[in-house]
């Protein structure tokens, strides 16, 4: 297939962005839980949710690049019964909403106490409000994770490892960067964040490279026989009806060269999962903030050539079609 | 239920783009929009087709054949690019089974061809809308068009009648007809689209002839050549009969 960059930014800033949620809301669980010590400072949770939504807005304008028709994009809510994409697009703006008014909830201090579970535990309005958040962060990594995975057609995409590995690889990337967040906020839960940060990546590293693994090996069911329904070992494309490309040859070909292809592959391999830790883990020694947020940015690099790949990679069958101008 | 399908006869077909001509200069004022071209008369011209004829060769040479593949949307019964459009601009039609893309509701973001195997949606490069054969919907009921006439474009416009249409599932359609006796197939039927187009294959017209058949063992000159006179005591013919 052919990577579209609009896709690319989507996918990984909102990944981030529900890894950051994540990040943010698992330390405030763990605190009222009595497991780490409390948050009270308002500005870090206003500040670290504004970041979320930073991050959400920005997927979701760089989605608006992909349709041809951006303005009639409110239509894609309608079919949420069959299509995953129409789900996406419904959770997305619900888990924005939800994040923002946990964030609002934060700023105002408007936060009335709900009950006590327990008998210790106390379960506020904001806990609340961010269980639900978090509810439909998980739909939204389902729902990317499934545009791609529900595809049958598409071999290297159609396996539960695309799910997983949408899941792991923002929740990765959402916890190096609430981990240089917490740095620079001088937060207690830089190490919490760093441990499940360090956690994150190796585990997204494993899922990842076994989907490599999997689509190495991947047995393509549509052959040239089956395509046009002619029993021979030997058929040449002679024409494909167009001359000089048509959407067939535009959309479904990434057109990189092979030396390319696999270039992009060792990088984002590189990039994403053994520098980043790296450079996590001198920066967590060393409390350094700018380490920390350049394990991000570089694994957010590496993130953008992970996906570039992942699109690169699926081989649609309909190309059996277009082989030779 | 009525399911429309072209059946394409691949044994026919010449390669001549008459279908693929046809149906752009019908359809490019249809109900679904102009059929755009991009750079007509420049370097890399490229536009919007319903209809692609591809050719293909079998076999090494010098044993080979050539066979011209027209390949368009196979309006399949259970169509995968109806079901992940998030707006329901893509649907088939209960009525006649035609897989349709509504051009007001479409916000081309492509999904739909993402999860066609055959590759038989195209995004219109101008209208930015995703494009496919409608079967000629704005032909086929047209009570002003003769009856006659009332098929797709390509249909009409086959030189050699390559190209059938009708109700595959009606068991008495000429449709229908050429796939059970033809050996009509379908394309990847792996993917359990089930398309309605269907192919009928190159056929091989082939006699066998046997050495006795090319020297007549029984000449039958020796059965029909003179008999020999019979002796002359022998009985006549007249003194056996009472005629």
């Amino acid at each position: 297939m052919h990577p579209a960059f609009s896709v690319i930014f989507l996918t990984t800033l909102i990944g981030a962005g529900q890894g950051l949620y994540l990040a943010l809301y698992t330390g405030q669980f763990y605190s009222a839980f009595k497991v780490l010590p409390v948050q009270d400072s308002a500005q870090y949770y206003v500040l670290g949710s504004m970041l979320v939504l930073v991050l959400l807005v920005a997927g979701l304008v760089a989605s608006f690049f992909h349709l041809g028709r951006p303005e009639r994009a409110w239509r894609s809510a309608a079919c949420w019964r069959t299509s995953w994409l129409s789900r996406e697009v419904i959770v997305l703006p619900a888990f924005t909403g939800a994040v923002a008014a946990w964030g609002l909830i934060h700023y105002t201090g408007w936060n009335p106490h709900l009950f006590t579970f327990g008998g210790a535990y106390e379960v506020d309005l904001s806990l609340l409000v961010g269980a639900a958040a978090t509810l439909l962060c998980f739909t939204l990594f389902l729902c990317t994770g499934m545009i791609y995975a529900c595809i049958k057609m598409l071999q290297e995409w159609a396996t539960p490892l695309t799910v997983i590995n949408y899941t792991l690889l923002g929740i990765s990337s959402g916890f190096i960067l609430a981990t240089a967040f917490a740095a620079w906020q001088d937060s207690p839960l830089v190490d919490f964040f760093g441990g499940w940060a360090v956690f994150a990546t190796i585990l997204a590293f494993a899922t990842r490279t076994a989907s490599l693994v999997r689509n190495a090996r991947i047995k393509h069911k549509s052959t040239l026989q089956s395509a046009i329904g002619i029993r021979h070992a030997h058929i040449k494309q002679k024409a494909q009806g167009a001359m000089t490309g048509s959407f067939n040859t535009r959309e479904y070909f990434h057109g990189a060269s092979q030396p390319k292809f696999r270039f992009v592959k060792w990088i984002f391999l590189v990039l994403a999962f053994p520098v980043p830790l790296v450079l996590l883990s001198i920066g967590l020694n060393t409390q350094a903030t700018s380490l920390l947020l350049g394990a991000f940015l570089v694994q957010y690099l590496g993130l953008l050539a992970e996906r570039w790949f992942f699109f690169a990679q699926a081989n649609h069958p309909q190309n059996l079609y277009y082989q030779t101008v | 239920m009525t399911q429309l399908a072209l059946v394409i006869d691949l044994n026919v077909c010449v390669g001549c783009h008459a279908c693929v001509t046809s149906c752009k200069e019908w359809n490019t004022s249809g109900t679904a929009g102009p059929m755009s071209d991009m750079n007509p008369y420049g370097e890399d011209p490229t536009g919007t087709f319903f209809n692609r004829v591809q050719t293909f060769e079998v076999g090494i040479f010098p044993n080979t054949e050539t066979v011209h593949f027209p390949k368009s949307c196979l309006h399949c019964e259970d169509p995968p690019c109806v079901p992940v459009c998030p707006t329901g601009a893509s649907y088939k039609r209960e009525s006649d089974g035609i897989v349709l893309v509504d051009s007001e509701k479409c916000i081309g973001c492509n999904y739909c061809s993402w999860a066609c195997p055959y590759g038989a949606r195209e995004l219109d490069e101008n209208q930015k809308i995703m494009k496919k054969c409608t079967l000629c919907v704005d032909r086929i009921y047209d009570e002003s068009i003769p009856e006659k006439e009332r098929k797709p474009a390509c249909v009409n416009a086959c030189p050699t009648n390559a190209r059938l249409f009708g109700d595959i599932n009606d068991p008495n359609s000429e449709v229908s007809l050429a796939i059970r006796e033809q050996g009509g197939y379908k394309l990847m039927p792996e993917w359990g689209t089930q398309p309605a187009n269907h192919y009928l294959p190159r056929r091989k017209t082939r006699i066998t002839i046997h050495e006795d058949e090319l020297i007549r063992a029984d000449n039958p000159l020796k059965k029909e050549r003179k008999l020999p006179m019979p002796d002359a005591d022998d009985p006549t013919l007249d003194e056996t009969t009472s005629w």
